[in-house]
């Protein structure tokens, strides 16, 4: 009977008229109580998760689609709702700036994931032979993680200003011939955004790979050692790919974190010198604000979504088949 | 793969480390130390520059080395950054940002945990048919590049009256907070006991008492870990900000970057590192203080880069 009073407070009328099931035996069907709530009770339920349904559709499906429309339409500030076609896409795809901006993304993109990825595993490595120090190295490694890409930016703009930080201290020094100011030339501006990345990034994907890594069964080591296998290859042959799971979450991470750049290229560069480290999201921007041109940027945001559809279709059915309890990013 | 990336300092004490064990001090050893120090150093150098040149003044900047520590200290800069810095023609500092920053996050922050804990409560055990659908749909927004859902959103504002207003960008910092909360929440509450959940409804418990006197009193280890988030996320965030906040309302990290932006002639380097510092530091001190609190929300967190 105590099911019954809760079912009246929660459910209306018309749900419970249409429940046939009777409320008193309720001991016999104890078990099935989790399916009884299902079956009885979804309204406090359903009310609970009306953010999720407005986020859930309003955002991901019914903003999504809008933005896809309007990138086949003249939309500038205001929405224009007359289809034009495909002219957007024609014109993102024969202005340079996108064409430079997706060059650049694929640049930045696998050099930083490669650099983060190694640095990062020599750094979970290093850290996993009995260091003393392992909690204050691990707090120094993983700070920069903590603050604002505008300010990681900022900083590595002024360490690699000619004038003013790395190569003015090294010729301060002495080393005249030094020179490390990668932002001042168009060819090489990429890569002082990849250090900044790094720097940014190689202490949250050390701690994953040294969870990974802790996480591998001690007797593999034991049988490596026995085998007189050397640790460097036990780390690069047996353990690594022993730690498939921890690879795939920096891999995922790092991946979102390129897709998305912005915050540190806006304050570390600006996009420049010329458009040497304009980024597909900078582009996006650009067009929603300062060019006026909403549905141009749709169309480049559009663009940008096609990968994470099809890398998301592929990898999330096998994932959601795999487990069904838990959901991991 | 989270449970795994969580454990943190736990772990290092728990469990041996995996690594063959050394014998004595040998080259190797000496090599490996020298790695982790120069490691080190890369990681604390920048922002040991900063410091150090925050607290001089112009003239000992441009005479001086970077590294060499400040002959005559002075927190000249940091006032300045804080009160009288410029941008364009509003010379009020950083101080204005720091009070917007504060009325953002601490609605946002509590705007979306709320929702996300009930949220991931409600799907863990009142899972009615069609919730997943919602929820495999905000894991998959986890994924979409922010610039999709832009426009969208600002449209969605205007029609409500609260693009460029406080709630406005309260509403999105909760909208882009949501996923990773209610995926953590979520997971968290499929790991209590089914058990538990029965007794309470067993002694006459519904919905909402069941939420508010069971579930929520047993998740103060994970909402701490969704608060750091949370917190440092908001805190950092710019794009949101500068794009829905509005003028009068900007956040810490948008003034910072005007005023590091609107510099003329030589830059004011002791004032723009006192800004960056500053506009750093609550998230800093979150970090150094909440140490492996926040290293478990790494896994979660990092997805909001």
């Amino acid at each position: 009977m105590v099911h019954g009073a809760i079912a009246e407070r929660h459910g209306t009328p018309d749900q419970r008229s249409g429940q046939t099931a009777p409320t008193g035996n309720y001991a016999a069907q104890g078990d099935n109580l989790a399916e009884r709530t299902r079956k009885k009770l979804p309204i406090a339920a359903i009310i609970a998760t009306i953010p999720l349904m407005i986020e859930s559709v309003g955002v991901y499906i019914f903003g999504i689609g809008l933005s896809v429309y309007f990138s086949f339409t003249n939309t500038v500030v205001f929405p224009d709702y007359k289809l034009v076609g495909f002219k957007q896409y024609e014109r993102l795809w024969s202005t340079d700036v996108w064409i430079t901006a997706v060059k650049n993304i694929w640049i930045f993109g696998i050099l930083s994931i490669i650099a983060n990825l190694v640095f990062g595993y020599l750094l979970a490595v290093f850290m996993d032979q009995r260091i003393k120090q392992e909690d204050l190295l691990r707090t120094i490694f993983l700070y920069p993680f903590a603050m604002s890409l505008i300010v990681t930016g900022l900083v590595w703009q002024w360490v690699l200003d000619p004038n003013y930080g790395l190569t003015a201290t090294m010729h301060e020094l002495g080393w005249t011939s030094f020179y490390f100011s990668p932002l001042n030339d168009a060819n090489t501006a990429l890569y002082g955004l990849v250090v900044a990345g790094v720097w940014q990034g190689a202490g949250v994907t050390m701690a994953i790979l040294l969870a990974g890594l802790r996480g591998v069964d001690a007797e593999i080591w034991k049988a490596a050692r026995v085998d007189g296998i050397p640790a460097w290859r036990t780390y690069l042959f047996i353990a690594l790919p022993m730690m498939r799971g921890a690879v795939a979450t920096v891999l995922v991470l790092q991946c979102i974190g390129v897709l998305r750049i912005y915050d540190i290229i806006v304050s570390m560069t600006g996009a420049g010198p010329g458009n040497a480290t304009m980024m597909p999201a900078v582009y996006v921007l650009q067009y929603l604000s300062d060019r006026q041109n909403a549905a141009q940027g749709m169309a480049a945001a559009t663009t940008m979504l096609l990968p994470v559809v099809l890398v998301l279709i592929a990898v999330g059915l096998f994932r959601l088949f795999r487990r069904r309890k838990v959901v991991t990013l | 793969m989270s449970a795994a990336t969580m454990d943190g300092n736990v772990t290092a004490a728990t469990k041996q480390p995996t690594g063959p064990k050394p014998k004595r001090v040998t080259i190797g050893r000496i090599g490996l130390y020298a790695f982790l120090i120069i490691s080190a150093a890369f990681f604390l150098i920048p922002v040991y520059v900063m410091l150090i040149t925050s607290l001089k003044d112009m003239p000992e900047i441009l005479s001086s080395n970077v590294l060499t520590p400040p002959l005559r200290p002075t927190l000249q800069p940091w006032i300045d950054a804080w009160l009288h810095a410029c941008t364009g023609g509003d010379c009020s500092g950083l101080s204005p940002g720091f009070l917007n920053s504060v009325k953002i996050t601490v609605p946002a922050v509590i705007v979306s945990i709320g929702i996300s804990s009930l949220t991931g409560y409600a799907l863990s055990f009142w899972n009615y048919k069609g919730a997943n659908f919602f929820f495999g749909l905000l894991i998959f927004g986890a994924f979409v590049p922010y610039q999709v859902v832009i426009y969208p959103i600002i449209i969605g504002l205007r029609t409500v009256h609260l693009f460029s207003t406080l709630p406005g960008i309260v509403a999105v910092h909760t909208i882009f907070g949501m996923p990773v909360l209610v995926l953590l929440f979520r997971n968290f509450y499929a790991g209590v006991p089914i058990e538990l959940f029965k007794a309470s409804r067993v002694d006459g418990a519904g919905f909402w008492q069941t939420f508010f006197y069971i579930m929520l009193p047993m998740s103060v280890p994970i909402t701490t870990v969704a608060l750091i988030l949370q917190v440092t996320g908001i805190w950092n965030d710019f794009l949101f900000g500068v794009i829905y906040a509005g003028r009068p309302n900007w956040p810490m990290t948008v003034q910072l970057l005007n005023i590091v932006k609107t510099t003329q002639g030589i830059p004011q380097y002791d004032v723009n590192m006192a800004a960056t510092i500053e506009a750093a530091a609550v998230p800093l001190i979150i970090y150094f203080v909440s140490g492996r609190w926040f290293v478990r929300g790494i896994a979660a967190g990092a997805v909001k880069g």
